[in-house]
Protein backbone atom coordinates (compact mmCIF):
# COMPACT_ATOMS: atom_id res chain seq x y z
CA UNK A 1 0.00 0.00 0.00
CA UNK A 2 1.36 3.07 -0.64
CA UNK A 3 0.99 6.16 1.39
CA UNK A 4 2.09 9.34 2.27
CA UNK A 5 3.16 9.01 6.50
CA UNK A 6 3.18 11.62 8.50
CA UNK A 7 6.47 10.20 11.23
CA UNK A 8 7.49 12.29 14.46
CA UNK A 9 11.04 12.44 15.29
CA UNK A 10 12.02 13.43 18.66
CA UNK A 11 15.39 14.20 18.83
CA UNK A 12 18.32 15.14 21.49
CA UNK A 13 19.33 19.05 21.02
CA UNK A 14 22.93 17.58 20.46
CA UNK A 15 22.68 14.84 17.83
CA UNK A 16 19.90 16.62 15.27
CA UNK A 17 22.58 19.48 14.79
CA UNK A 18 22.23 18.84 11.04
CA UNK A 19 19.09 20.31 11.36
CA UNK A 20 20.60 24.09 12.18
CA UNK A 21 23.64 23.24 9.50
CA UNK A 22 22.84 25.55 6.42
CA UNK A 23 20.28 27.46 7.61
CA UNK A 24 18.45 24.21 7.76
CA UNK A 25 18.46 23.32 4.87
CA UNK A 26 21.14 20.36 4.79
CA UNK A 27 18.72 17.51 5.91
CA UNK A 28 16.94 18.25 2.66
CA UNK A 29 20.15 18.16 0.66
CA UNK A 30 21.18 14.80 2.02
CA UNK A 31 18.00 13.34 1.29
CA UNK A 32 16.02 13.32 5.03
CA UNK A 33 12.84 12.08 4.56
CA UNK A 34 9.79 15.11 4.45
CA UNK A 35 7.79 12.52 5.80
CA UNK A 36 9.17 13.22 9.09
CA UNK A 37 8.67 16.15 11.92
CA UNK A 38 11.61 16.94 13.72
CA UNK A 39 10.70 17.95 17.66
CA UNK A 40 14.16 18.92 19.06
CA UNK A 41 14.32 18.24 22.64
CA UNK A 42 17.05 19.79 25.05
CA UNK A 43 17.34 15.62 26.16
CA UNK A 44 15.51 12.80 25.17
CA UNK A 45 15.75 11.64 29.15
CA UNK A 46 13.04 14.70 29.38
CA UNK A 47 10.63 12.61 27.04
CA UNK A 48 7.24 11.19 28.95
CA UNK A 49 5.29 8.42 27.89
CA UNK A 50 2.51 10.58 27.43
CA UNK A 51 4.89 12.66 24.75
CA UNK A 52 5.09 10.26 22.69
CA UNK A 53 1.27 8.83 23.39
CA UNK A 54 0.43 12.39 22.43
CA UNK A 55 2.13 12.29 18.79
CA UNK A 56 -0.16 8.75 18.00
CA UNK A 57 -2.71 10.77 18.94
CA UNK A 58 -2.22 13.60 16.97
CA UNK A 59 -2.06 11.51 14.09
CA UNK A 60 1.61 10.31 13.61
CA UNK A 61 1.74 6.93 11.75
CA UNK A 62 5.05 6.38 13.16
CA UNK A 63 7.01 7.99 16.42
CA UNK A 64 10.68 7.84 16.92
CA UNK A 65 13.66 8.82 19.12
CA UNK A 66 17.30 9.61 18.33
CA UNK A 67 19.31 10.05 22.02
CA UNK A 68 23.03 10.02 22.53
CA UNK A 69 24.88 6.79 22.32
CA UNK A 70 23.97 4.95 25.42
CA UNK A 71 27.51 5.81 27.08
CA UNK A 72 28.07 9.33 25.90
CA UNK A 73 24.69 10.97 27.17
CA UNK A 74 25.53 14.72 27.93
CA UNK A 75 23.22 14.24 30.95
CA UNK A 76 24.40 10.69 31.42
CA UNK A 77 21.48 8.81 31.47
CA UNK A 78 18.82 10.79 29.64
CA UNK A 79 18.92 8.69 26.37
CA UNK A 80 19.16 5.18 28.26
CA UNK A 81 15.39 6.43 30.35
CA UNK A 82 14.09 7.98 26.42
CA UNK A 83 14.83 4.09 25.17
CA UNK A 84 13.23 2.68 28.79
CA UNK A 85 9.86 4.74 27.90
CA UNK A 86 10.33 3.95 24.06
CA UNK A 87 9.98 0.58 24.95
CA UNK A 88 6.84 0.98 27.20
CA UNK A 89 5.01 2.72 24.35
CA UNK A 90 5.80 -0.11 22.36
CA UNK A 91 4.53 -2.63 24.86
CA UNK A 92 1.28 -0.72 24.70
CA UNK A 93 0.60 -0.09 21.43
CA UNK A 94 1.40 -4.37 21.36
CA UNK A 95 -1.26 -4.54 24.06
CA UNK A 96 -3.74 -2.53 21.74
CA UNK A 97 -3.18 -5.16 19.35
CA UNK A 98 -0.98 -2.46 17.37
CA UNK A 99 2.38 -3.10 15.20
CA UNK A 100 5.35 -2.19 18.00
CA UNK A 101 7.49 -1.33 15.37
CA UNK A 102 5.68 1.83 14.98
CA UNK A 103 7.67 3.38 18.01
CA UNK A 104 11.26 2.92 18.12
CA UNK A 105 14.97 4.58 19.57
CA UNK A 106 18.00 4.84 18.13
CA UNK A 107 21.36 5.58 20.08
CA UNK A 108 23.43 7.88 17.40
CA UNK A 109 26.52 9.63 17.63
CA UNK A 110 26.53 13.43 18.64
CA UNK A 111 27.10 15.85 15.86
CA UNK A 112 27.17 15.84 11.77
CA UNK A 113 27.36 12.03 10.97
CA UNK A 114 25.35 10.82 7.95
CA UNK A 115 23.53 7.76 10.46
CA UNK A 116 20.83 10.53 11.34
CA UNK A 117 19.64 10.64 7.81
CA UNK A 118 20.31 6.78 6.99
CA UNK A 119 17.84 5.75 10.22
CA UNK A 120 15.31 8.66 8.68
CA UNK A 121 15.37 6.64 5.69
CA UNK A 122 14.87 3.69 7.64
CA UNK A 123 12.20 4.89 9.43
CA UNK A 124 9.67 6.13 6.42
CA UNK A 125 10.49 2.45 4.94
CA UNK A 126 9.36 1.10 7.88
CA UNK A 127 6.07 3.00 8.12
CA UNK A 128 5.33 2.76 4.55
CA UNK A 129 5.77 -0.99 4.70
CA UNK A 130 3.33 -0.83 7.72
CA UNK A 131 1.05 1.10 6.55
CA UNK A 132 -1.37 3.75 7.97
CA UNK A 133 -1.49 4.44 11.25
CA UNK A 134 -4.93 1.69 13.12
CA UNK A 135 -5.48 4.97 15.12
CA UNK A 136 -6.18 7.02 12.19
CA UNK A 137 -9.80 5.82 11.85
CA UNK B 1 2.37 -0.06 50.46
CA UNK B 2 -0.54 -1.82 48.56
CA UNK B 3 1.50 -2.63 45.08
CA UNK B 4 -0.59 -2.79 41.67
CA UNK B 5 -0.24 -2.81 38.32
CA UNK B 6 -2.57 -2.03 35.38
CA UNK B 7 -4.22 -3.84 33.54
CA UNK B 8 -3.83 -5.49 30.14
CA UNK B 9 -5.02 -2.33 27.83
CA UNK B 10 -7.57 -4.99 25.76
CA UNK B 11 -9.55 -6.04 28.97
CA UNK B 12 -9.48 -1.87 29.88
CA UNK B 13 -10.82 -1.00 26.76
CA UNK B 14 -13.35 -3.66 26.66
CA UNK B 15 -14.41 -2.06 29.89
CA UNK B 16 -15.67 1.34 28.30
CA UNK B 17 -16.82 -0.13 24.83
CA UNK B 18 -20.11 1.37 25.49
CA UNK B 19 -19.00 4.54 26.97
CA UNK B 20 -19.58 7.96 25.49
CA UNK B 21 -17.24 9.64 28.25
CA UNK B 22 -15.35 8.56 31.31
CA UNK B 23 -13.62 10.18 33.93
CA UNK B 24 -10.11 8.24 34.53
CA UNK B 25 -9.72 8.74 38.31
CA UNK B 26 -6.14 8.57 39.31
CA UNK B 27 -4.93 7.80 43.28
CA UNK B 28 -2.60 9.58 45.22
CA UNK B 29 -1.75 7.43 48.04
CA UNK B 30 0.42 3.53 47.39
CA UNK B 31 -0.72 3.09 43.73
CA UNK B 32 1.11 6.57 43.34
CA UNK B 33 4.34 5.55 45.01
CA UNK B 34 4.63 1.84 43.11
CA UNK B 35 3.72 4.17 39.91
CA UNK B 36 0.78 1.80 39.25
CA UNK B 37 -2.09 4.25 39.16
CA UNK B 38 -1.04 8.06 40.21
CA UNK B 39 -1.42 11.24 37.92
CA UNK B 40 1.23 10.46 35.76
CA UNK B 41 0.03 6.99 35.19
CA UNK B 42 -4.08 8.52 35.00
CA UNK B 43 -2.39 10.65 31.78
CA UNK B 44 -0.75 7.72 30.13
CA UNK B 45 -3.65 5.62 30.86
CA UNK B 46 -6.18 8.09 29.17
CA UNK B 47 -3.88 8.24 26.14
CA UNK B 48 -4.13 4.85 25.36
CA UNK B 49 -8.06 4.18 26.23
CA UNK B 50 -8.60 7.43 23.48
CA UNK B 51 -5.94 5.37 21.19
CA UNK B 52 -7.71 2.09 22.08
CA UNK B 53 -11.07 3.06 21.30
CA UNK B 54 -9.97 5.15 17.67
CA UNK B 55 -8.67 2.12 16.58
CA UNK B 56 -11.98 0.38 17.07
CA UNK B 57 -13.70 3.70 14.86
CA UNK B 58 -15.21 4.97 18.34
CA UNK B 59 -14.63 7.66 19.99
CA UNK B 60 -14.29 9.08 23.65
CA UNK B 61 -13.97 11.42 25.73
CA UNK B 62 -11.94 11.50 28.86
CA UNK B 63 -11.45 13.53 31.83
CA UNK B 64 -8.91 12.97 34.32
CA UNK B 65 -8.57 13.48 37.49
CA UNK B 66 -7.24 12.59 40.72
CA UNK B 67 -8.15 12.06 44.60
CA UNK B 68 -5.97 12.49 47.77
CA UNK B 69 -7.06 9.06 48.62
CA UNK B 70 -10.02 6.67 47.36
CA UNK B 71 -10.24 4.94 50.60
CA UNK B 72 -11.57 7.59 52.28
CA UNK B 73 -15.38 8.67 52.65
CA UNK B 74 -14.33 12.13 52.28
CA UNK B 75 -12.04 12.14 49.87
CA UNK B 76 -14.64 10.40 47.71
CA UNK B 77 -17.14 13.06 48.47
CA UNK B 78 -14.97 15.54 45.95
CA UNK B 79 -16.17 13.02 43.24
CA UNK B 80 -19.06 15.21 43.06
CA UNK B 81 -16.92 18.08 40.89
CA UNK B 82 -16.79 16.03 38.00
CA UNK B 83 -20.68 14.86 38.15
CA UNK B 84 -21.93 14.96 34.34
CA UNK B 85 -18.76 14.69 33.24
CA UNK B 86 -19.16 10.95 32.70
CA UNK B 87 -20.55 7.68 32.03
CA UNK B 88 -18.57 5.59 34.00
CA UNK B 89 -15.17 5.81 36.22
CA UNK B 90 -12.04 4.03 35.63
CA UNK B 91 -10.17 4.37 39.16
CA UNK B 92 -6.50 3.81 38.83
CA UNK B 93 -6.48 2.86 42.69
CA UNK B 94 -6.27 -0.38 44.23
CA UNK B 95 -9.29 -2.52 44.79
CA UNK B 96 -10.23 -0.43 47.78
CA UNK B 97 -10.42 2.51 46.01
CA UNK B 98 -13.11 0.48 43.22
CA UNK B 99 -14.91 -0.60 46.06
CA UNK B 100 -15.21 2.43 48.01
CA UNK B 101 -16.73 4.42 45.09
CA UNK B 102 -18.83 1.83 44.53
CA UNK B 103 -19.93 1.69 48.00
CA UNK B 104 -20.75 5.01 48.48
CA UNK B 105 -21.85 6.19 44.54
CA UNK B 106 -24.75 3.52 44.08
CA UNK B 107 -25.55 5.36 40.76
CA UNK B 108 -21.52 5.36 39.06
CA UNK B 109 -20.24 2.58 37.09
CA UNK B 110 -16.76 2.32 38.35
CA UNK B 111 -13.87 -0.09 36.74
CA UNK B 112 -10.91 -1.25 37.99
CA UNK B 113 -8.09 -0.13 35.41
CA UNK B 114 -5.64 -2.22 38.19
CA UNK B 115 -4.11 -5.65 39.23
CA UNK B 116 -4.23 -4.97 42.99
CA UNK B 117 -1.47 -7.56 43.88
CA UNK B 118 0.23 -7.52 47.50
CA UNK B 119 1.46 -5.19 50.00
CA UNK B 120 4.93 -4.85 49.47
CA UNK B 121 7.96 -2.24 49.30
CA UNK B 122 10.69 -0.95 46.65
CA UNK B 123 13.60 -3.20 47.10
CA UNK B 124 15.40 -0.98 44.24
CA UNK B 125 13.93 1.91 41.61
CA UNK B 126 11.22 0.28 39.18
CA UNK B 127 11.17 -3.20 41.67
CA UNK B 128 8.50 -4.06 44.30
CA UNK B 129 8.89 -7.06 46.28
CA UNK B 130 5.57 -8.73 49.05
CA UNK B 131 6.28 -8.35 52.44
CA UNK B 132 3.82 -8.83 54.41
CA UNK B 133 -0.09 -10.88 53.37
CA UNK B 134 -1.90 -9.65 55.73
CA UNK B 135 -3.25 -11.92 57.36
CA UNK B 136 -4.43 -10.65 61.24
CA UNK B 137 -1.72 -12.62 63.32
CA UNK B 138 1.53 -11.54 63.10
CA UNK B 139 4.52 -13.62 64.08
CA UNK B 140 7.31 -11.51 62.70
CA UNK B 141 8.73 -10.92 66.77
CA UNK B 142 9.26 -14.82 66.82
CA UNK B 143 10.85 -14.54 62.88
CA UNK B 144 13.10 -11.98 62.94
CA UNK B 145 11.21 -9.40 61.42
CA UNK B 146 10.85 -11.81 58.29
CA UNK B 147 7.18 -12.61 57.33
CA UNK B 148 7.01 -16.66 56.58
CA UNK B 149 2.98 -15.92 55.81
CA UNK B 150 4.07 -13.86 53.29
CA UNK B 151 7.78 -14.64 51.41
CA UNK B 152 7.74 -18.13 52.21
CA UNK B 153 5.70 -20.07 49.50
CA UNK B 154 4.53 -22.61 50.99
CA UNK B 155 3.32 -20.34 53.90
CA UNK B 156 4.90 -22.76 56.36
CA UNK B 157 5.42 -21.77 59.98
CA UNK B 158 8.07 -24.03 61.50
CA UNK B 159 10.82 -24.10 59.55
CA UNK B 160 12.23 -24.62 55.28
CA UNK B 161 10.57 -27.30 53.22
CA UNK B 162 12.92 -29.61 51.87
CA UNK B 163 13.53 -27.88 48.34
CA UNK B 164 15.21 -25.11 50.25
CA UNK B 165 19.20 -25.37 48.33
CA UNK B 166 21.52 -22.55 49.47
CA UNK B 167 19.63 -20.54 50.44
CA UNK B 168 17.10 -20.21 47.11
CA UNK B 169 13.21 -21.71 47.22
CA UNK B 170 12.79 -24.61 45.24
CA UNK B 171 10.17 -22.06 43.37
CA UNK B 172 12.79 -19.79 41.75
CA UNK B 173 16.75 -19.92 42.03
CA UNK B 174 16.04 -15.56 42.50
CA UNK B 175 13.64 -16.23 45.26
CA UNK B 176 15.35 -16.65 48.77
CA UNK B 177 14.60 -18.94 51.24
CA UNK B 178 13.03 -16.71 53.60
CA UNK B 179 13.01 -19.80 56.36
CA UNK B 180 17.47 -19.49 55.38
CA UNK B 181 17.12 -15.93 56.22
CA UNK B 182 15.11 -16.36 59.07
CA UNK B 183 17.78 -18.53 60.70
CA UNK B 184 20.43 -16.30 59.80
CA UNK B 185 18.63 -13.95 61.24
CA UNK B 186 18.07 -14.71 64.49
CA UNK B 187 21.63 -16.31 64.42
CA UNK B 188 22.84 -13.45 64.15
CA UNK B 189 21.45 -12.48 67.20
CA UNK B 190 22.07 -15.37 69.11
CA UNK B 191 18.41 -16.31 69.17
CA UNK B 192 18.41 -19.42 66.89
CA UNK B 193 16.85 -21.44 69.71
CA UNK B 194 13.89 -19.67 68.61
CA UNK B 195 13.62 -22.25 65.55
CA UNK B 196 13.20 -24.79 68.13
CA UNK B 197 9.56 -23.56 69.23
CA UNK B 198 7.55 -25.40 67.45
CA UNK B 199 4.43 -22.83 66.64
CA UNK B 200 0.65 -24.03 66.85
CA UNK B 201 -1.82 -24.71 64.39
CA UNK B 202 -2.58 -21.32 62.92
CA UNK B 203 -6.14 -20.20 63.31
CA UNK B 204 -6.74 -18.52 59.50
CA UNK B 205 -9.82 -16.68 60.86
CA UNK B 206 -8.15 -13.62 60.59
CA UNK B 207 -6.56 -13.44 57.48
CA UNK B 208 -10.10 -13.40 55.62
CA UNK B 209 -10.90 -17.18 55.98
CA UNK B 210 -13.53 -16.05 58.46
CA UNK B 211 -15.08 -13.70 55.48
CA UNK B 212 -14.61 -9.92 54.90
CA UNK B 213 -12.37 -8.29 58.58
CA UNK B 214 -13.48 -5.19 60.01
CA UNK B 215 -11.60 -3.16 62.39
CA UNK B 216 -13.31 -0.94 65.15
CA UNK B 217 -11.48 1.48 67.24
CA UNK B 218 -13.98 2.62 69.71
CA UNK B 219 -12.16 5.74 71.20
CA UNK B 220 -11.89 6.96 67.21
CA UNK B 221 -15.99 6.40 66.75
CA UNK B 222 -18.39 9.73 67.76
Amino acid sequence: MSFDPVITLFSCHYTSQQSCAAEGKELEQLGFPSSINLVRVPCTGKLQITTLLKAFEDGADGVYVVGCPEDGCHNVKGSIRAAKRVAAVRAALEELGVEGERVQMYHLPRGLHPEFVAKGKEMDARIRDLGPSPFSN
Amino acid sequence: MIVAERKPMAEIVEMVQDCKKILVLACRGCVTVCSAGGEREAEILSSLIRLGMKKAGKSIEITTGSLVRQCDREYIDEIDQWDGQYDAVVSTACGVGVNFISNLRKDTMVYPALNTTFFGGSAEQGEWTEQCAGCGDCVLHLTGGLCPVARCAKSLMNGPCGGSVDGKCEIHRDVECIWQSIHDRLASFDRSAQMEVIAPIRDWSTAGHGGPRKVVRDDLTV
